[in-house]
């Protein structure tokens, strides 16, 4: 359709990035900044019975000390709804610093500002609490007893329990079953930049915050709730994001939190978590176990699924991760239960961490089809493709688009996936067991529910901007707009500048669930489109036009200029035509209305991973030598940028696989390892050769452009694939994550 | 107390805390924010700024264990508003996502280019495995010095 989507730009935001100017949320030169420091509780079940600020409050620089004594109570508390939806998105239903009750360990129960950071992380070591303490709960296996099945999941957006057919009928029938349990520990999402706001109230009453998000939408309106404060009196600006992950998804009470202490002292106040806090105070993956089995015919084909998770949340809501949904209806079968039961302790509410929901519930689907393709004698990708389905299972409606069966068949050919020995321990290279694994991934398209809206302005000399409230955490969307623009419009990538970033532009939900590129590209194209039929209009309108006259649909437009498309002499440039007419600028609003959900199609985007790792013989360790990726994720808008998100994406699979777990200390019921030098992850000398590559599907009902999103996609299967790399090497068949070595050895002595 | 650090070329003397890690002073005193600041570990590496020519981890150095010392930032890469050729890597070869891990990148593989001009892979990675990417661009990332290593045409810049 075009030259530029599709296209490898370079990120137009590199040069501010390599040359240390692009200004992050805590970054924004402010006179007279103060800054506030959270003090976490360090219990995790408690009643607070004594706080003593004194000495805090007459420390050098100190300005206040706000405790739940004297912090004001929040206006009202809105509903936990994931940020897709549009509306406010607090983390939690829950506001620190209310009253004196400890939920769990590091919930904030005091901010103290100071005129330096130093001052006040002095300070706050001079704050003296009393606690009366009560035992925690912070273990699955505390609550597995105690656990319900909740009516919704997710914020409220899933059911509980989903079933179709005869589950018991179609697994009693089988002729062959698999079935095990899958341990998932813990993960902290930790992206580099620990979330800061920085809040300023201007002297009538007007508050902008700055705040590292993934929609700045959210803050404004969340923020505007528990204030009392209406959003139209609220800017937020969030320029450049130093990662996110799902961390900054959802609102959480910080930004509040440093508007709260900014009033309250009357200076503009700076409020960064540290890196310990970012453990407990943005939400996590929670710690789950999944209960699978899988009921096949002797060819392989499933019949019936069984899937049943519990996992731990916090006091106030039922959240889990939706880690049923694609394995529900990635392959076709007619029987299924799904069942989420929920246990409640003493930890903060669990949060979209990337892949929300598929890491975990395609580890253990795409594990047990590797027990049942040996179990069968089939080859691992051959029993994936006799189970794929045109439709989705679930409705019986066609896929918006697959490309699953495309994606096993370019992998495997890109993997060397033929001719691969299927037994286990047959392949060994000095000291290390060689293995090769696969698996497929999907994740659901999700779709925001409300308009989205972008502005699109041409100025007389040509030059064009466009205007959208995204927030720029990584993705490179506003790379990836100037491309959409830019076609849509007829102009060259640098006729255009592309701005988001802050709440006064027009409204884009929050970029979650890989669904921020569909619905900014919509609406940016839709405002170009808008724009170049305005346009379109006044040349044929215009008596001094070489288009007078001409029938707009026969007007085509490159390079700016517009022209007939069966005469390219008879035309002009749009700024020939604006300077003739004396019009500076013309605007035009794009303004998207996502389709429903039950349009009549199963929306999904699916990929295959590979994997070959190393694990040495003797010392159990598991290296990963090569990973290749095959995705569909629809119209790819940049490939540069898309396929840095897919092998990121990937990356952070192996993480998950190997490395990531956030344990709990169940005596003090706090994480034990809540620092980067005890969570670890990849680091460059972990990163194995990655080959990601698309396929293309054809795409049109999701969005205008066909986008599904790549953000999540990479992550989904890699650590089946890896597992099942590690069983085909070593013999062990890993169902808890991460793989740890010790389980590899003790499995071989 | 009051200390001198000479920073990117330039002399700043200040009045700090002495409790005030370098990080802070060169982010919060001299308002230099591309140097990043992310675990106070010294694990991320975002925040590495050379001292005399070596480089550190910023959240775990003193700003008076500065006095007297030279320190080079992300903001002394650039010379005469021309692109190091590291900083023109990691934007040809999209050595960056979210970018606050790439100052710090960027200052640890200039100083690997200008003791070993022509690394490998490995030896780039090795080099910069006291840094973490999140998002993760590590494949770019060494694609990027790569590329730097490859257009060298500035003397070494110590």
């Amino acid at each position: 359709m075009s030259p530029a989507i599709g296209g490898t730009l370079a990120r137009l935001d590199g040069r501010a990035k390599v040359s240390g100017s692009a200004r992050y949320s805590g970054e924004v030169p402010i006179p007279h900044l103060a800054h506030a420091v959270l003090i976490g509780a360090p219990v995790a079940n408690a009643r607070i019975t004594a706080v003593d600020a004194t000495e805090a409050e007459q420390s050098a620089g100190v300005l206040a000390v706000l405790t739940h004594l004297n912090l004001p109570k929040v206006a009202m508390q809105p509903s936990l709804l994931p940020s897709l939806a549009g509306l406010a998105a607090p983390g939690h239903t829950f506001f620190p610093m209310q009253d004196d009750t400890v939920h769990y360990a590091g919930q904030h129960v005091a901010v103290v500002v100071a005129d330096t950071l130093e001052r006040a992380e002095h300070a706050a070591t001079l704050v003296r609490i009393d606690y009366d303490t009560t035992p925690p709960v912070t273990l699955l296996e505390e609550i597995k007893d105690q656990a319900y099945e909740p009516q919704k999941i997710f914020g409220g957006l899933l059911p509980g329990r989903q079933v179709r057919g005869d589950i018991e009928a179609g697994l009693r029938d089988a002729e062959v079953r698999v079935e095990a349990m899958y341990e998932f520990a813990a993960n902290h999402h930790n992206p580099i930049e620990p979330s800061t706001t920085t809040a300023a109230w201007d002297e009538v009453g007007r508050l902008t915050l700055y705040d590292g998000i993934q929609g700045p939408t959210s803050t404004q309106l969340t923020a505007a709730a528990f204030l009392g404060v209406p959003p139209a009196q609220i800017r937020v600006v969030s320029n450049y994001v130093g990662g996110s992950f799902g961390s900054k998804a959802m609102v959480w009470p910080h930004a509040t939190l440093a508007a709260m202490a900014a009033r309250h002292v009357g200076r503009p106040v700076r409020l960064a978590l540290n890196r310990e806090q970012m453990f407990t105070s943005c939400g996590h993956r929670e710690q789950q176990r999944q209960h699978l089995t899988l009921g096949a015919r002797a060819d392989g084909k499933l019949v019936a699924v069984r899937h049943h998770k519990l996992s731990l949340t916090s006091h106030f809501d039922d959240w889990a991760e939706p880690s049923l949904q694609s394995p529900a209806i990635i392959y076709d079968y007619p029987n299924y239960e799904g069942i989420y039961r929920l246990g409640r302790g003493n930890i903060n509410t669990p949060t979209f961490t990337r892949a929300p929901g598929e890491a975990t519930g395609m580890f253990a689907m795409e594990s047990a089809m590797d027990e049942l393709a040996e179990r069968i004698g089939v080859d691992p990708v051959e029993l994936r493709l006799r189970n794929c389905s045109d439709t989705d299972p679930a409705t019986g409606d066609p896929w918006s688009s697959s490309g699953l069966r495309e994606c096993l068949e370019r992998g495997a050919e890109l993997f060397g996936w033929a001719g691969r020995d299927p037994r286990p321990r047959q392949r060994r290279e000095g000291n290390w067991l060689i293995g090769t694994g696969m698996a497929t991934a999907a994740y659901p398209h999700a779709q925001p529910v409300n308009p989205q809206r972008a502005r699109a302005r041409i100025y007389s000399d040509g030059s064009v901007i466009v205007e959208a409230g995204v927030s720029e955490f990584g993705t490179g969307i506003s790379t990836a707009m100037t491309l959409v623009a830019a076609d849509g419009l007829g102009v060259t990538v640098d006729q255009v500048r592309f701005a988001g970033g802050n709440t006064d532009m027009p409204n884009i939900t929050a970029a979650v669930g890989s669904a921020g590129a569909g619905a900014a590209s919509a609406a940016v194209h839709l405002s170009v489109t808008a724009l170049r039929e305005q346009l379109i209009g006044m040349a044929v309108a215009d008596e001094q036009s070489p288009l007078h006259g001409a029938d707009p649909a026969a007007v085509v437009v490159e390079g700016g200029r517009m022209a007939l498309r069966d005469r390219p002499d008879a035309g002009e440039t749009y700024s020939a035509m604006l300077q003739r007419k004396l019009v500076p600028d013309v605007e035009a609003i794009g303004n998207w209305i996502p389709p429903a959900q039950d349009v009549g199609h199963g929306m999904h985007t699916f990929g295959a991973q590979f994997a070959e790792v190393g694990v040495d013989a003797e010392l159990g360790l598991i290296r990963v030598r090569r990973m290749v990726g095959v995705f569909a994720p629809g119209r790819v808008l940049n490939r540069r940028t898309a396929h840095s998100q897919l092998m990121g994406g990937m990356l952070w699979g192996l993480g998950q696989t190997l490395l990531e777990a956030t344990r709990m200390d169940a005596r003090s019921g706090r994480w034990a390892n809540a620092s980067l030098a005890d969570y670890l992850v990849p680091v460059n000398a972990d990163s194995p050769d990655v080959v990601v590559d698309t396929v293309e599907v054809h795409e049109n009902v999701v969005n205008p452009l066909g986008v599904k999103g790549v953000g999540e996609i990479g992550v989904v299967g890699v650590a089946a694939a890896i597992g099942n790399a590690v069983y085909h090497a070593t013999g062990y068949r890993a169902r808890s994550l991460p793989i740890a070595l010790d389980d590899i050895l003790s499995q071989a002595s | 107390m009051q200390v001198t650090v000479t920073v990117n070329g330039e002399e700043y003397t200040r009045d700090v805390d002495t409790r005030l890690l370098l990080v802070h002073f060169l982010r919060d005193h001299l308002g230099l924010t591309g140097t990043h600041w992310g675990c106070d570990t010294s694990n991320c590496g975002v925040c590495t700024v050379w001292l005399d020519g070596v480089p550190v981890k910023s959240c775990t150095v003193l700003a008076v264990m500065a006095d007297g010392h030279a320190v080079r930032t992300v903001e002394g890469l650039e010379r005469n508003g021309t692109l190091d050729p590291v900083q023109e890597g990691f934007v040809q070869c999209h050595g960056l996502q979210c970018g606050f891990c790439t100052p710090g990148m960027m200052l640890t593989a200039r100083w690997l280019l200008d003791h070993n001009p022509d690394p490998s892979e490995e030896q780039i990675r090795e080099a910069i495995s006291g840094q973490s990417c999140r998002c993760t661009g590590y494949e770019n990332i060494v694609r990027s010095v790569r590329w730097a290593a490859e257009h060298s045409t500035v003397e070494a810049t110590k």
